[in-house]
């Protein structure tokens, strides 16, 4: 009963973390006291979503019609809360007629994924096995 | 920002640095590793896009 409890709340606790660290990225390192890593994760993939929206990139809309839009979305809502703070701001529409427009969707898919990759390394260091 | 290069430096940086952090502990480690992909991005663009070269759009 008491190993269950024990069990439950390392779950809930492991989820939580998982939410932070895709919320902010790098929080759930900071939380586990991975100071270092944290504060780079933290610079660096909000500055990489912002260079995608600096050079015109496209926050994609959740188009399940299209499916190549609807995994670019997903890919976009992998960097958190900045993903919506960005669409509340009116940034991320996008212009097609800027030669960089690709590039931008580049950097603000791959950000989104990176902090993806971040999450399952926070997940690692939280149940050992990093 | 129009400089096709400097966003593709950017790219790289940013990419070999998240990666380097995620995969190695140690401060060299990550900086060797970093330095490595960075490069290895660098040089295959460079590379491909030379290969490119001859090919009409």
């Amino acid at each position: 009963m008491c190993a269950s409890a024990a069990k439950q709340t390392r779950s809930g606790r492991l989820v939580l973390l998982c939410l932070a660290s895709w919320a902010l990225p790098g929080a759930g390192h900071l939380w586990l006291g991975r100071r270092s890593k944290g504060l780079i994760f933290l610079a660096a993939l909000p500055l990489m979503f912002a260079t995608g929206l600096a050079v015109h990139g496209r926050l994609f809309p959740f188009d399940l019609s299209e499916p190549l839009v609807g995994m670019a979305a997903a890919a976009d809502l992998g960097i958190g809360l900045t993903y919506f703070l960005a669409g509340a701001l009116g940034y991320g529409i996008g212009d097609v007629r800027v030669a960089t427009y690709e590039y931008g969707n580049a950097f603000l898919i791959v950000a989104g994924l990176l902090n993806l990759l971040v999450i399952v390394d926070v997940y690692d260091v939280a149940m050992g096995r990093k | 920002m129009p400089s096709h290069l400097l966003l593709l430096v950017l790219f790289a940086f940013f990419v070999s640095l998240v990666f380097a952090v995620i995969a190695k502990d140690d401060g060299w480690e990550q900086f060797r590793f970093g330095g490595m992909m960075f490069g290895g991005f660098l040089a295959s663009a460079v590379a491909i896009g030379w290969l490119m070269y001859p090919f009409p759009l």
